[in-house]
């Protein structure tokens, strides 16, 4: 081939690959008409899964993988959240509310087929609680007796700790106090059993990070078994033939994504790559409530925003100078104009209707009073008031937030603030070190129970972080609330602890959180619920056709 | 060629040595440590977790481990995904993420070289200031707005082209391939003008113009080699670029690719995933500098004949 020639060539082989690339990007089924068809639910998952060992796991993420691959003695309705039977059929509680024995069912089986008993328990109880392992949420086993003890080795039989297998389908556990939050804790996956053979064949109990949990390897007792886990890529799993309540199932499969990037993933939705997004970008839901879209789910979520106060620091400790900060705060404001996804202003640190609970609060905002009750502190119309600073973690969310409290605080108080950003690891070391004077904060409950937001704030509370302790609010939230004999008593309890709080502030509540997803209107029965955690036994697909047009028309 | 090859190994070493050196220590000194939390970490899981990990050792020890270690090919456990090696998460992610720089490189290099080439047989005409003025707005225009307005165009309007995704659905790799290599095509379109505009008014052009060739044969024949020389220079530091900084277009497209994972260990302290990927990328740097060298000497007399008479 001659030169010419050879240039000539050049031609038709960039027509050929460009032709080549174009039919690549011929129309094809997008996820989620696929998944509609085939029963497979496409779930955007916010990260890369750390680890799917239930007593390893800490996050979101890997709550959502693991809840379908494993199962508590106790489910949650998904729209109550009210305990259920799960692998446990039946339950008694004794007159004293101290011990339950749960009545496994017999025809509950690991994925690989071996029969799963009360056995399973003692032994997954038994690793949850060994200190080597690592695991950050030991202490929602502490309610059972001598648990806490034999976590800090104080008692090192663990006999002694309050479970026992009476029979092979008869489990017994024993609590310190009675715990009417118990049955929630167990369908908390630090909870769940994990299949011992398994786990021991890959490495010895207490090892972190063996290879159990891994595509091939994995055994667990849920409605699903992992697929395949392709690292960065997806997680998927598969129905599991022998979860005992398989026939009523109708996902046969779920795909999770790792969507990092929000903006990536609502455009991933748009696409009809996903059926449900993890979140969505704050400035996408205006958009999408002007639009009226039926995919936006908002729901009141189970957390509060708020500002930690560093009681250490000087000007910092009188409680008028912390009251007059809080009662500045124009969060009706914030929550219209900034948040916009109808976030609820919080005035008390537990978020309404808990467990029917309504935190009585007299903080309000009241910028006539605050200046009082500044100038009463010593500094009149903020005269000689130390230039004070928030920390937050780098976010655009939580610079907005803090900006407007900055000018609040200057407007109606007439004091300087300043702003400091850090990265999320430096923000954590500033905070615990006690190195701030003003901390932005965010606390999601892991049960539905005041206590979950309340017992923070102990003097020795490893996620208090203030300096701030008081006597009398630890002797209600440890020693009264666990002990009184009514829901009611108990209630009443937490609000005389959380009126304390609110009196002292410590902390200033800012909004309770609100979960925002998209979800694809084909997917049927997903319920939002305040902990943002559908069933995926419960979810089905049908096909909704207009759907997909509307929505992208729309945006 | 080889001696030249064998002596610019050597350089590697303490070239490694001291990133390593200067990799650890800064890890180590950034505040906050990999297993901090929002929640608060009971200080006995701290205390089993750093032995596990070998952190309740003096430092010294552990760079000395860590060193011992890394010359057996060993990067050591990541400390963010329990039971993952960083090997295994470097062997994951590479695939995507050569691949990636792969079509890249392509796409930069048809695109960059025809334009650049253009350009430079007809100087200071519309065929050079269009390609050149759309070569400026390349090297402007960051991935991070290119990326989602390509996505906006072809995947959401048009429909033609998933929005994300790597080796999931047909032509998901398309975008992203455009995305990142229009900054490099940008620049090897000005490379490639000036190499051919050099080139182009040296004697050996006017002969071979002289003795008759069509204009597309001396470039083709005689320009071209001499023209490129400075791209080909380019080439290595910018496969090596394309590999290390793909981390926005992997952010963007959802690609699983190691450049996530490089910017996350950062962010989660994740120590022997930051050294781990580090060591590996600057290995890739030096091994490509040292190929796009030898390319250059292969394709340019002159600097054969130099190395020739050093050695």
């Amino acid at each position: 081939m001659n030169n010419r020639a050879r240039q000539h060539a050049i031609l038709p082989l960039l027509l050929l690959i460009s032709t080549l690339l174009l039919a690549a990007c011929g129309s094809s089924e997008s996820n989620v008409d696929q998944g509609n068809r085939s029963g497979t639910l496409h779930w955007g998952n916010g990260t890369e899964p750390q680890s799917l060992d239930p007593h390893i796991a800490t996050g979101v993420p890997e709550h959502h993988i693991i809840t379908a691959l494993m199962e508590g003695l106790i489910l949650k309705d998904s729209e109550t959240l009210a305990p259920k039977p799960g692998v446990a059929e039946s339950w008694t509680i004794s007159a004293d509310g101290r011990i339950y024995t749960f009545k496994l069912r017999e025809n509950a089986r690991w994925s690989n087929g071996d029969p799963h008993n009360a056995h399973d328990y003692v032994w997954s109880w038994w690793r949850a609680l060994q200190p080597a392992l690592g695991n950050l949420y030991a202490y929602m086993y502490f309610s059972i007796e001598n648990a806490q003890e034999y976590y800090e080795g104080t008692v090192t039989d663990f006999d002694q700790v309050g479970v026992k297998a009476l029979d092979d389908y008869r489990l017994q556990v024993t609590l310190s106090n009675p715990t009417p939050y118990f049955l929630q804790l167990l369908d908390h996956y630090s909870l769940y059993p994990v299949h011992r053979a398994t786990v021991e064949k890959f490495g010895a109990a207490d090892e972190r990070g063996t290879r159990w949990t891994y595509e091939g390897n994995n055994v667990g007792n849920g409605a699903f078994q992992l697929l395949d886990w392709k690292i960065n890529r997806r997680v998927t799993v598969q129905r599991n033939p022998y979860y005992w309540n398989t026939d009523s199932v109708r996902l046969n499969q779920i795909v999770f994504y790792p969507t990092e990037n929000v903006v990536s993933e609502e455009r991933m939705f748009r696409a009809g790559q996903l059926h449900r997004t993890s979140t969505i970008p704050a400035d996408k839901i205006p958009v999408y409530l002007e639009a009226q879209d039926s995919s936006l789910h908002i729901a009141p979520y189970l957390g509060t925003y708020f500002y930690r106060i560093n009681t250490r620091v000087p000007h910092l400790q009188d409680k008028q100078v912390r009251r007059a900060l809080a009662m500045t705060i124009d969060r009706e404001t914030i929550s219209k104009s900034i948040l916009k996804a109808g976030q609820i202003p919080a005035y008390a640190m537990t978020p309404p209707g808990t467990m029917g609970y309504y935190p009585e609060s007299d903080l309000s905002f009241d910028p006539e009073a605050a200046r009082q009750l500044l100038a009463d502190a010593g500094y009149p119309n903020g005269e000689g008031f130390p230039a004070t600073e928030i920390l937050y973690n780098t976010s655009e969310g939580h610079r907005k937030i803090a900006v407007a409290i900055q000018q609040m605080w200057k407007k109606y108080l007439n004091i300087d603030i300043k702003l400091l950003n850090q990265e999320w690891k430096v923000y954590l070391d500033s905070e615990s070190a006690g190195n701030y004077e003003i901390s932005r904060a965010g606390w999601i409950g892991d049960y539905v129970d005041p206590n979950s937001f309340l017992d923070m704030f102990l003097c020795n509370g490893g996620n208090n972080r203030t300096g701030w302790c008081n006597a009398e609010y630890d002797r209600l939230i440890a020693d009264v609330a666990p002990t009184v004999k009514t829901h009611a008593e108990r209630l009443a309890v937490f609000g005389q602890a959380e009126k304390i709080l609110m009196d002292e502030l410590p902390v200033i509540p800012i909004y309770i959180y609100t979960s925002v997803n998209l979800v694809n209107n084909s997917v049927k029965n997903y319920a939002d619920n305040i902990l943002n955690q559908p069933s995926f036994t419960e979810m089905y697909l049908q096909a909704e056709p207009q759907q997909k047009r509307l929505t992208e028309d729309q945006h | 060629m080889l001696r030249f090859a064998f002596y610019r190994l050597l350089q590697a070493i303490p070239v490694l040595l001291i990133v390593i050196s200067l990799t650890f220590m800064l890890v180590h000194s950034a505040p906050g440590g990999p297993f901090s939390a929002d929640k608060a970490v009971p200080p006995e899981v701290i205390k089993a977790l750093e032995a596990q990990y070998n952190l309740d050792q003096p430092l010294w020890q552990q760079y000395v481990s860590y060193l011992g270690d890394v010359l057996q090919g060993d990067f050591g456990p990541s400390f963010k995904y329990p039971g993952r090696d960083v090997t295994e998460l470097i062997a994951a992610g590479l695939p995507a993420t050569a691949e990636l720089a792969f079509y890249a490189m392509l796409v930069a290099l048809v695109i960059g070289v025809s334009a650049g080439v253009a350009a430079a047989m007809r100087p200071n005409t519309a065929q050079d200031y269009i390609p050149m003025s759309a070569a400026m707005i390349g090297i402007c225009m960051p991935s991070f707005l290119l990326g989602p307005l390509l996505v906006l165009v072809f995947g959401i309007y048009l429909e033609w082209l998933p929005v994300s995704g790597w080796d999931d659905m047909p032509g998901d790799k398309i975008l992203p391939a455009i995305t990142l290599g229009t900054g490099y095509a940008a620049y090897i379109a000005r490379l490639s003008r000036g190499g051919m505009l050099e080139v182009l008014s040296q004697d050996y052009i006017r002969t071979a113009r002289a003795k008759g060739l069509s204009e597309p044969l001396v470039i083709a024949k005689h320009a071209l080699r001499g023209g490129l020389i400075p791209v080909v220079a380019f080439l290595g530091p910018a496969f090596a670029g394309l590999l290390g900084g793909s981390f926005v277009v992997e952010t963007i497209f959802q690609i699983p690719g190691l450049g996530r994972f490089y910017v996350q260990a950062a962010f989660n302290r994740d120590y022997t995933m930051i050294l781990g990927t580090t060591v590996f990328f600057s290995t890739l740097i030096i091994v490509f500098n040292l190929l796009s060298d030898m390319l250059a000497i292969w394709l340019n007399p002159k600097l054969r004949q130099q190395t020739r008479g050093e050695s």
